[in-house]
């Protein structure tokens, strides 16, 4: 809806460079908020920035670069406590009312923990090793791990003899987060399948179901059961490589989900198995699960139903007492562990819950991997990192906290074209990845997609190969809890002390 | 007697579509070309647009100057069959050869007619328009005579193109036609009114439902047309251009069949074996008729010689029958009529839009929801869709309501057969 | 031959194709200069047929047998021997349309100025035609097809 002109002002300002621009209309055509406009009179593109959400689809596609986009000039009176955003948001609800919506997540400057840690690097002793001349491993297992290990000789050549609990291969440690069928494009989900596939990773098919024609990749895919149960039956649990119970979401812990009718086409509806044009209401809580027990009782009834086959994975949003869930979930049963920290993306979400529930997933991870290693259930369940992870550095810096691997949710669309508009909920990304239109959904080629992904994911597995070979380390195992290769910077001793690590030049 | 392995009688386009359509199957074997007159194949449609001075000497051949030596043609020019002898496998020349061949193609063209009953039409200053040396002639006495004023007899394509050219040479022109209509082989009312319209804005007088039935002389040169009405018109020059006659004298009396043109097969081959028609001379199987018809266009002669020659040289290439089209810029407004215009079908359906302003016209008749016929005036640009759906007998319901549409496009096709289209593959022609 | 492969599924109808193929036609190639100088004298060989969300960019296919070149009355309509191409030289034609009239696909256009017709080169001064190079989307793709 529409603000009124007299209370807000426009987000953006659309510049025009009209030495530059050709009315070639390639911005008119690409605009889904109808922000520029042909004049056939006057022959003029003209564009109205009140509805610019700086998508910059149409900057991009731009022939001649005749078009920037920026903040709007006209600023608020400085004021440090009641500051733009807080203002806008509450012009725009007195004007509509109503829970503030965004999609994406949490932008706001709190402090990036990630970046308040430095990786260490050999000098000397423990020479460090070049990835392009030395073998280098990133071969991961997820999965449940053994107590122990029982050997026998047979023919003088030894034989383990104990029965391995099932696990999931990555040949890098770094998966896609789950994201609904629904929520993302069809040809969004295609990418993120297809380049699973490609670099032996996992998709997570989130609560959307799996479209028929997605389950060649299925052997790539983690299914997903949420509180909706959206498209879940046995045929769909025994089809994924892994099944995931969804308790949590970062970027809205305690909240449920809600994809509107109108984005519930018949593709939609036979994959989440729900009536064309109905909402699809996730319940915040699963209504079965009161306790760690009742969690266990569907971990347990999942196992069942894929015939003990299949890791089963259970997701939590990283809240405040996160260590004692997390060693409940792994002591219901769950053989991998994701926990979502407070800046993983979303399709929707209420802005204030977004902005201010759950924690920073470094605490989280550290806190976690500490507990269970005290109580000596570590290798029970493999731990994956999520929420906020966007950069190689950061891989490594989360497997040196305690992480098996990660998860990758917006720097995977960033990947893909999404430049963070935070407009998901609208249904009108212009880059074709959070909508439903057809229009929309076409620009977003699922081969360049795919591509580009693969393209991400062996860039990120090189550079995580050079920052392993500066520490003199060459197999991505010998990292994983490695916390004295990770010091603090700028950080209190009670933050130290919570992830584990030394201050830089202890 | 030297045999040759391929004879061709003819040396426009059906005779080089002939030579093309050999040299797609054989490389090798020798062709020999017997032309009636005595130029490099040139454009026939071209002569208009040469006696205007639109196009020079240089630009009227209808191949590069190489073409002959390039293909491994033996041609040889002002050679004029006279008779062909299907039994011997021979064809005898106006000037007592006997050339022997294995195979034949007998692209002759056709004749222009000129009734032998009008009074004057043996005048000086009496033509036809169909060869090259038939422009030239009108050229040289035009600029000889000072002709001022011209009749055009026969408001048809040919009679329209040569009077475009008079127009442009500055001549006063009257145009008179035995229909109702300018044109009206191909046009319905409404498409010839426009086209009227633009020749009289031009300066051309438009005399329809009349003919001439004298041409007045004096002193063997023409003065006057003197109408069937009654009326006279005053002019120096009179162009017959009421039609064209297939080339058959030469196979009369001879096993080979013919009717109103030479008779061929749906591979172009005559009644006799390995002697092949194409062209205007040819009447062939057509699209959207039970009947063998001589469709003197373009087109048609192309796709018949290429058949016809891939035949002879050994293919089994099918010819889908030609259709009645036509693309005529009259006076800078360019038309396209394609297929049965003027259904006398009651079952057919007519869709037409017409604006007078523009102008532009557009008329569809359909046929069991099947395109049959279209005519387009002023905007043409889409009208190869049309002559496509006709072509392959789409079924269009589906796309009934776009058809007259400004935006109608290949997209708006029945999704198979755009697919098939936007392929590229296999486009049948 | 290679051709170029239409995506339709891909196609997200920017039209940028259109606007690079008026600017490799144009005298000067630069893109603002061309279109400040000469968008009323081009007629780009491709165009963007839309339908609701289905949209394609056309452009002469190029048939194997080409009505065009059959029904061309000067020999303007040839096939370059080297890429195979249908190309029509401009200085022959003599605008009768006749190519108008027989292509099924409508991708020969009256122009510039309505005097010849106008139709896709292939780019014969690129290596790889503009409108595949600037499709932001890939749904042109320029390919061999190995079916010929």
């Amino acid at each position: 809806m529409q603000l009124r002109k007299w209370l807000v002002e426009p987000e953006f300002r659309i510049e025009r460079d009209p030495e530059k621009c050709i009315q070639c209309g390639v911005c008119v055509r690409q605009c889904a908020n109808d922000v520029h406009e042909y004049d056939e009179e006057e022959e003029v593109v003209y564009s109205d920035s009140t509805n610019c959400v700086s998508c910059h689809r149409c900057a991009t596609l731009c022939p001649t670069d005749a078009i920037s986009i920026r903040p709007f000039p006209l600023e608020f009176r400085p004021n440090a406590v009641w500051t733009a955003s807080t203002l806008r948001n509450l012009y725009k609800q007195a004007d509509i009312g109503g829970v503030l919506l965004t999609g994406m997540g949490n932008d706001q400057d709190q402090p990036m923990y990630w970046d308040r840690m430095l990786l260490n690097a050999s000098q000397v002793t423990n020479p460090s090793i070049d990835p392009l001349r030395e073998p280098m491993e990133l071969l991961t297992y997820i999965g449940r791990k053994p107590d122990s290990v029982q050997f026998e000789r047979i023919a003088g050549q030894p034989r383990m003899t104990t029965q391995l609990e099932p696990q999931l291969q990555l040949q890098v440690p770094v998966m896609f987060a789950a994201m609904s069928y629904g929520s993302i494009s069809y040809n969004a989900s295609v990418a993120l399948a297809q380049a699973a596939q490609q670099v032996g990773t996992f998709a997570n098919t989130g609560e959307g179901g799996l479209h028929k024609d997605l389950r060649e990749y299925a052997d790539h895919m983690i299914v997903q059961v949420a509180s909706g149960r959206f498209g879940v039956d046995s045929d769909y649990l025994n089809t994924g490589a892994a099944v995931e119970i969804k308790i949590g979401q970062g970027a809205k812990p305690g909240i449920g989900g809600h994809l509107p009718g109108e984005k519930v086409d018949a593709a939609i509806s036979a994959t989440r198995m729900i009536p064309e044009g109905t909402d699809a209401l996730s319940p915040a809580p699963h209504h079965d699960i009161y306790s760690i027990e009742d969690l266990r009782q569907l971990i347990y009834a999942i196992k069942e139903a894929v015939c003990y086959s299949k890791p089963i994975l259970v997701k939590i949003a990283a809240v405040h007492n996160v260590s004692a869930i997390a060693s409940g979930c792994v002591r219901a049963g769950a053989d991998v562990l994701v926990i979502d920290g407070y800046r993983g993306g979303t399709g929707a979400a209420p802005t204030m819950v977004r902005n201010n529930v759950g924690i920073p997933i470094e605490f989280a991870l550290a806190a976690v991997d500490s507990r269970l290693r005290e109580e000596g259930i570590r290798h029970q369940a493999s731990l994956i990192a999520s929420g906020g992870i966007r950069c190689s550095a950061d891989v490594a810096k989360a497997i040196a906290l305690g992480a098996d691997a990660v998860n990758i949710g917006t720097a995977a669309l960033v990947a893909m074209g999404c430049h963070l508009c935070q407009k998901c909920y609208t249904g009108k990304c212009n880059w074709g990845i959070a909508t439903q239109d057809p229009y929309l959904t076409k620009r977003l080629n699922p081969n360049i997609a795919t591509r580009r992904l693969v393209s991400l994911l062996e860039s990120w597995a090189l550079e995580i190969k050079e920052l392993m070979g500066g520490m003199g380390i060459n197999a991505v195992e010998s990292l994983r809890g490695n916390r004295e290769h990770l010091r603090g910077l700028g950080l209190t001793n009670r933050e130290l002390q919570i992830l584990g690590i030394k201050a830089a030049g202890e | 007697m030297k045999r040759h392995p391929y004879l061709i009688i003819g040396n426009s386009v059906a005779a080089i579509a002939g030579v093309e359509g050999i040299r797609q199957v054989d490389d090798d074997t020798p062709i020999t070309i017997l032309a009636r007159e005595p130029h490099h194949t040139y454009s026939r449609p071209l002569i208009s647009y040469w006696l205007s001075g639109q196009v020079d000497d240089g630009d009227m051949f209808y191949r590069p100057e190489d073409f002959y030596e390039q293909n491994r043609v033996d041609v040889i020019l002002s050679q004029e069959v006279i008779s062909v002898d299907p039994q011997n496998q021979t064809v005898q020349t106006a000037d007592g050869h006997r050339i022997a061949f294995d195979k034949l193609l007998i692209a002759a063209g056709g004749q222009p007619i000129v009734p032998p009953d009008i009074p004057g039409s043996d005048a000086d200053g009496v033509f036809t328009f169909t060869t090259w040396d038939d422009a030239r002639n009108i050229r040289d006495f035009v600029t000889q005579q000072g002709v001022q004023q011209a009749v055009v007899v026969g408001g048809g394509l040919i009679g329209l193109k040569s009077l475009e050219a008079l127009v442009e040479l500055g001549l006063q022109t009257t145009v008179v036609e035995l229909a109702d209509r300018i044109l009206s082989a191909t046009f319905d009312q409404t498409a010839a009114e426009l086209a009227q319209t633009m020749l009289e804005e031009a300066g051309v007088t438009v005399l329809c439902n009349n003919t001439v039935a004298e041409i007045a002389t004096e002193d063997r040169q023409v003065k006057e047309a003197i109408l069937h009405t009654g009326q006279h018109i005053s002019c120096q020059l009179v162009v017959f251009a009421i039609g064209v006659r297939p080339n058959i004298q030469m196979v009369a009396d001879t096993s080979i069949a013919v009717d109103w043109g030479i008779l061929v097969d749906d591979h172009m081959q005559t009644s006799v074996a390995d002697v092949y028609a194409a062209g205007d001379v040819a009447q062939a199987p057509a699209l959207l008729s039970d009947e063998r018809r001589c469709i003197p266009i373009l087109p048609n002669a192309y796709r018949q010689g290429c058949v016809a020659g891939q035949n002879m040289a050994g293919a089994d290439q099918l010819y889908r029958g030609g259709l009645v089209m036509n693309a005529v810029d009259i006076c800078g407004l360019p038309t396209i009529s394609v297929g049965m215009t003027t259904p006398d079908n009651e079952d057919c359906e007519v869709l037409t839009a017409l604006d007078e302003e523009a102008p532009s016209y557009k008329k569809i008749v359909l046929c069991d929801e099947k395109v049959v016929g279209a005519i387009f005036v002023g905007d043409i640009d889409r009208a190869g869709i049309f002559t496509g759906l006709i072509k392959q007998e789409i079924d269009v319901a589906s796309c009934k309501e776009l058809l007259l549409t400004e935006d109608f496009g290949v997209i708006s096709l029945p999704t198979e057969y755009r697919k098939h289209l936007v392929s590229g593959m296999g486009i049948e022609v | 031959m290679k051709r170029i492969k239409i995506n339709e599924q891909h196609c997200i109808g920017c039209r940028l194709c259109e606007i690079h193929c008026l600017v490799q036609h144009s005298k000067s190639k630069k893109i603002i200069k061309a279109f400040r100088e000469e968008r009323e004298s081009i007629v780009p060989g491709i165009h963007v047929e839309e339908s609701g969300y289905v949209s394609f960019a056309l452009q002469c296919r190029h048939c194997e047998d080409a009505p065009c070149i059959e029904a061309c009355m000067t020999g303007a309509m040839y096939r370059d021997p080297e890429t195979e191409a249908v190309i029509c030289d401009q200085d022959r034609c003599v605008g009768c349309w006749m190519c108008v009239m027989v292509c099924p696909v409508a991708a020969i256009r009256r122009g510039p100025e309505d005097q010849v017709a106008s139709k896709c080169d292939l780019c014969m001064e690129a290596e790889i035609p503009v409108c595949v190079v600037n499709c932001p989307n890939e749904a042109l793709v320029y390919e061999d097809d190995a079916v010929r």
